[in-house]
């Protein structure tokens, strides 16, 4: 089924000023209910332009947003709902922290749902959960968290809305190395026990390579792939006009191709190169 | 959008306009006001309104751009000009009840009206033709005498510069953290005013933290950069008036002659 269905999506920023620039150029797609779309594209190609307005927050200039069928700007007075239905977590999301403690910031945007105090107490622990903030964060300060902490209680504050999508945008900028492994694994846990639909925007290869079920490209505002990345990733020359690149390990074992090692196509991430390295080893060891 | 808001902003561009000094722009344009507000007969409003046209035409700044400026005072000009038009003296043209209009009084509103929107044309002409570091430029040198009485004139310059150079920077971390807030369900449209103001909690408690953090960012880096002050400090561009800046102001002085003649020879209206 699909969640989301995009049609001929337009919007122009600036409208009848010298600064008139059209950031996202008639897209047409749709999103299944479940899938983990990887959405990449070099800066100001309209990715974050384009997952604002699958939630309502920008106004598309022509085209639908069709959320479960239906048009999202069908009744504009109850744009509110849909934004509880696709939640998103913006860029630098530790910048939007404000209440005293993490536990009252995690559970605004239930409260502006409308749930009851015991619902509310219930979303915000299993969120906090989902990215393992303790009851001892919980009862800090917003402003007295870590960066890696600050980040993920963030994070918690859209997941407590229980979304049915989760639009994350660049959500490891910024980290170190394993927070982003760690931020990483907690959104693949996050998927795979709601089963919801996550759209991730990225300029990490190596992270949509791991967790995407599917790759969305976007260059000027246009749409130019949308596959598996086994597909997306092995069109390297078109994604490197575009400002883009594969994987390193995918590049590394296409390399090792040429040079005549017997490797298959579209190794993704280390794990898999790992696993074609430890059987190549295996049959030479046999010979 | 909060960013919709054109006037007060920069349009770099290379007209005659743009390439004036600002020092000269910025003394201009306050004799320029005066004289707006020196007219009191058709055809002296007529000479302003006519230069300042022309003015705005060879800024090269898009009509529509002005257009815009002046819808935000759309308002006021109705507001003020309904009200000149019942309080004007003489005989009354039209009576019903208390409500009287006279000739005087419906000339008056237009004087009034045409009066506003030509300061707010010439003076968005400023804004759009002068990049706010040659604003602030040409205010510290006009203020440059104000030294002798020990005023710090670089110092409130400078603070005049960076306040200007963080509105749009501002304005852009509002519009996002109340995309965020909005994101997680923050209704800020309904409600009555109190619930307005409860509503904006959320977005104003980060934009202060990142300003603060701003603030002491931009204070490192001015250090790291040995910044201490205006004492002693040169400059790499130093202003200097050109013929062209001399034309500008034998045209202002004209202008002034030709509103002086009319209101001698010229009975006024209002």
């Amino acid at each position: 089924m699909n969640v989301i269905e995009v049609k001929d999506l337009s919007f122009v920023y600036g409208v009848d000023t010298p600064f008139e620039k059209k950031a996202v150029d008639n897209l047409s797609l749709s999103i299944k209910q479940g899938e983990v779309i990887g959405l990449i594209g070099h800066t100001g190609s309209g990715k974050s332009t384009f997952v604002q307005m699958l939630n309502g927050l920008i106004k598309p200039s022509s085209g639908q947003v069709l959320l479960e069928g239906k048009d999202i700007w069908e009744k504009p007075k109850e744009i509110r709902k849909v934004r509880f239905k696709v939640g998103m977590v913006f860029q630098y999301p530790e910048y939007q922290l404000f209440d005293e403690t993490v536990y009252k910031d995690i559970s605004f945007g239930p409260r502006n749902k409308g749930l009851g105090e015991s619902e509310i107490d219930e979303t915000v622990r299993r969120a906090a959960k989902f990215v393992s903030l303790n009851d001892k964060l919980l009862g800090k300060s917003p402003f007295d968290l870590s960066g890696g902490e600050k980040r993920r209680a963030a994070i918690a504050g859209v997941i407590a809305m229980d979304p049915d999508v989760l639009i994350l945008d660049e959500p490891t900028a910024g980290l170190d190395p394993k927070g982003r492994d760690v931020l990483l694994s907690q959104i693949i846990s996050y998927h795979k026990e709601r089963k919801n639909t996550i759209i991730l925007v990225s300029h990490s290869m190596e992270d949509v390579a791991r967790i995407a079920d599917r790759i969305m490209v976007l260059n000027h505002g246009r749409l130019e792939m949308l596959d598996t990345p086994r597909a997306v990733f092995s069109r390297v020359d078109e994604l490197e006009s575009m400002g883009l690149r594969v994987p390193q390990i995918t590049r590394i074992m296409t390399i090792l191709r040429g040079k005549g090692y017997d490797f298959s196509d579209g190794i993704l991430t280390v794990g898999q190169a790992f696993e074609e390295v430890v059987n190549l080893l295996k049959k030479e060891g046999k010979r | 959008m909060i960013r919709d808001v054109s006037f007060g902003q920069f349009i770099p561009g290379k007209s005659l306009i743009h390439r004036l000094d600002p020092r000269f722009k910025m003394v201009l344009l306050i004799a320029h006001i005066v004289l707006i507000f020196c007219t009191f007969n058709f055809a002296s409003l007529g000479i302003v309104t006519a230069a300042t046209i022309g003015l705005i035409l060879i800024s090269g700044v898009p009509f529509k751009m002005y257009v815009k400026s002046l819808k935000v005072v759309l308002i006021i000009v109705i507001i003020t000009s309904l009200l000149n038009i019942f309080y004007g003296s003489g005989d009354p043209i039209f009576q019903l009840g208390f409500i009287k209009i006279t000739l005087e009084g419906i000339f008056r509103a237009v004087f009034v009206s045409v009066r506003i929107i030509l300061l707010i044309l010439i003076s968005s002409a400023l804004t759009f033709t002068t990049s706010p570091t040659d604003l602030t430029d040409a205010i510290e040198r006009l203020m440059s005498p104000l030294k002798v009485l020990h005023i710090k004139v670089h110092e409130i310059a400078m603070m005049m510069t960076i306040a200007l150079r963080f509105v749009p920077t501002l304005l852009e971390e509002t519009d996002k953290i109340m995309s965020a807030q909005k994101a997680r369900g923050a209704d800020m449209e309904s409600g009555g005013l109190f619930k307005k103001v409860k509503a904006l909690t959320p977005v104003l408690i980060p934009l202060f933290v990142s300003a603060f953090r701003r603030a002491y960012e931009l204070a490192v880096a001015m250090e790291c950069r040995c910044y201490r002050g205006g004492d002693g400090r040169t400059r790499m561009k130093t202003l200097r008036a050109m013929p062209l800046d001399y034309f500008a102001v034998l045209i202002e002085c004209i202008l002034l002659a030709g509103i002086i003649v009319c209101n001698v020879f010229l009975t006024s209206v209002i």
